[in-house]
């Protein structure tokens, strides 16, 4: 458990010095505005493994359409149920707010990573990180982005986000990553 | 890549397969009176003796045979140091009593020579008690073979008392893996049996997973994920060639030969949604095998190829099936309690080895084509992927504790010998290899 704590505390002190940075370097450019706002709600803290909150005071100087901006301000990745590629109810409001990102910036294009947790056997693993990279990918269709906009790829148990092997980390690594490809800013 | 080639090239190894002793015993070959039964769970491994072979390595020779004897679980080498017989010689019989005072029931003995750059081995396999040569065989080869000379004179003793063929001279493909977890480095990589003679196959610049060798022993078949895509190949090891199956529009994973080698198997997936696929490698032309909504994968095709066992979450869980070759008739044949994955059919057709998940532990096991006869052989935090020996009666698997990286273990068939792989290096997705030419 404890290496739990280290890590988000590494996690956080990363998110703040991405902040800092990202604020250095705007800092002669014109502030720039959040009209994305009702979308950049940080998910749900039911949502295991998200990004913890901003910790910095001030707002996010991500630059609206870029990756970072995606990242901190709409979150990359949801979270699915054991053994299950249905879109969690908790997930459907970062999904819901990756497609209003994703129908403003429409030159962007994205890949959809499905990725399971260690529990599991390899290859059957792959083909249950495709599902759920399907599902997120299906989601976002349906929530008006085109689908030639949109690749999936499973990495299985590959490329687990936390290396740990408690109920929570396998929870962590049973997910979905929006990777944002090309065109954004 | 081709870098590493050079270690893998196998030379022909030239066998004098003669009877090379007719000046010595004249006594025909009788019977053996020591016998070694595959079978039993419950056996008292056999006390053999091999002293350090006369000549240029022949304890290294010795070593070699004698560990190998000594993984399998069959045999109890016993410790030179209690060796009465010192100054044993090919050329004349042995003292028996010496042998039978340190309760050796069987010996093996030879003699290395180098003529003209080539080794030679002489090697006997006696039986003590009856006081009988049960064989007399010479190796050949380039000095630098001397291990697979030792492996075949291995293979030669374990087929004349165990009556089943051996598994030693062979090798295995493997995934070798580095770094921490969430950014471990995976290549491609081969060794012998014994972990002998490792080397990389790929250069860990992207991920591979689950190589498979084909009947011809020289080539393998693996899976790379890069996230621009999937990719199945196929590569020689000989000649170093390496080629896609083709592109497909979705992922591919899961390639296993078929056994005449002219096929390979695999899944393709689309629009989330995993089936079974089948090409040969002659005309490249693929042909659809599954087309359920599930999650169908992992195929293995039975040694006479005429049947596929593959995993399906069709049920609501993963299982094992069975269908034809040509995707007829796919039946379940798990039943038990837990989830099923990584069917492998048996070289001799007697088992299809599974991955079970059951009670929080992963488990090898071993059940009939038919879904009989279900047992565990192992039990622990994380053990996947079987492997065959080629004779059917080892299985090479990985395993993996809580946070560690994982580790190539075997266990015999009834279970009853399960030890870590001497390989010390971390590895996953073994496949064993045919027995060698």
């Amino acid at each position: 458990m404890s290496g739990n704590v280290n890590r988000s505390t590494a996690y956080r002190l990363a998110l703040i010095a991405v902040a800092a940075a990202s604020v250095a370097a705007c800092s002669s450019r014109p502030k720039p505005q959040f009209d994305t706002a009702p979308s950049t709600t940080p998910p749900p803290a039911a949502q295991p493994g998200d990004m913890p909150p901003p910790v910095s005071s001030g707002p996010l100087a991500a630059t609206p359409g870029s990756a970072q901006d995606f990242i901190v301000n709409v979150g990359d990745r949801v979270y699915f149920d054991l053994d299950s590629h249905d879109v969690r109810s908790d997930a459907r409001p970062l999904l819901d707010a990756q497609a209003n990102w994703l129908r403003q910036y429409g030159s962007v294009r994205v890949r959809i990573e499905g990725n399971a947790d260690e529990r599991g056997t390899r290859e059957y693993n792959l083909a249950l990180g495709a599902r759920r990279a399907n599902a997120v990918r299906d989601y976002l269709v349906g929530r008006g982005v085109t689908s030639d906009r949109i690749s999936t790829i499973s990495f299985g148990k590959e490329q687990p986000i936390d290396p740990g092997t408690s109920e929570d980390a396998y929870q962590r690594n049973r997910n979905a990553r929006t990777a944002i490809v090309s065109g954004a800013r | 890549m081709t870098r590493t080639l050079r270690n893998l090239t196998m030379r022909p190894l030239i066998l004098a397969l003669a009877c090379v002793f007719a000046f010595c015993l004249a006594a025909p070959a009788a019977r053996a009176e020591i016998e070694v039964n595959v079978n039993r769970g419950d056996l008292q491994p056999l006390p053999i003796a091999v002293p350090a072979f006369g000549g240029q390595q022949g304890a290294d020779i010795a070593q070699v045979i004698s560990a190998n004897l000594q993984r399998s679980g069959l045999f109890r080498p016993l410790d030179p140091a209690g060796y009465l017989e010192r100054d044993i010689n090919i050329a004349v019989q042995p003292r028996f009593n010496d042998w039978k005072q340190i309760s050796a029931q069987a010996l093996v003995n030879g003699q290395v020579t180098v003529e003209g750059g080539r080794l030679r081995v002489d090697f006997r396999l006696w039986d003590v008690y009856a006081e009988q040569q049960l064989l007399g065989l010479q190796f050949t080869s380039s000095p630098e073979n001397w291990r697979r000379v030792a492996h075949k004179i291995s293979d030669a003793v374990y087929e004349r008392l165990t009556g089943e063929k051996g598994y030693f001279d062979t090798r295995v493909v493997f995934v070798a893996e580095s770094g921490p977890r969430a950014k471990r480095i995976k290549r491609l990589a081969i060794m012998d049996q014994d972990g002998a003679n490792p080397s990389y196959l790929t250069d860990g610049s992207y991920i591979v997973m689950t190589p498979r060798f084909s009947s011809n022993t020289q080539e393998i078949t693996y899976m790379s994920l890069r996230p621009e895509g999937s990719a199945i190949y196929l590569f020689n090891l000989e000649t170093g060639r390496r080629e896609s199956l083709g592109s497909f529009q979705g992922m591919v994973f899961a390639p296993r030969f078929s056994p005449d080698g002219g096929r390979v198997a695999f899944s393709v997936e689309r629009g989330g949604n995993s089936d079974i696929f089948v090409m040969s490698l002659a005309s490249r032309a693929s042909t659809r095998l599954t087309s359920d909504p599930s999650i169908d994968t992992s195929p293995s095709f039975s040694p006479d190829g005429a049947r596929i066992a593959f995993n399906s979450d069709r049920s609501g869980s993963p299982q094992i099936y069975v269908m034809g070759a040509d995707g007829s008739n796919p039946r379940r044949i798990s039943f038990g309690q837990g989830r099923y994955t990584t069917p492998v059919w048996s070289p001799t057709g007697e088992f299809i080895a599974f991955t079970k998940q059951t009670g929080g532990q992963f488990h090898i096991g071993v059940m009939r084509p038919d879904g009989s006869d279900e047992r565990l052989l192992t039990s622990s935090y994380l053990d996947e992927g079987p492997t065959w020996a080629p004779n059917g009666r080892v299985l090479m698997f990985s395993r993996e504790t809580p946070g560690g990286a994982p580790r190539l273990w075997s266990v015999d068939v009834t279970g009853r010998v399960l030890q870590p792989m001497p390989y010390p290096g971390s590895g996953s997705d073994p496949a064993w290899s045919p027995l060698l030419n």
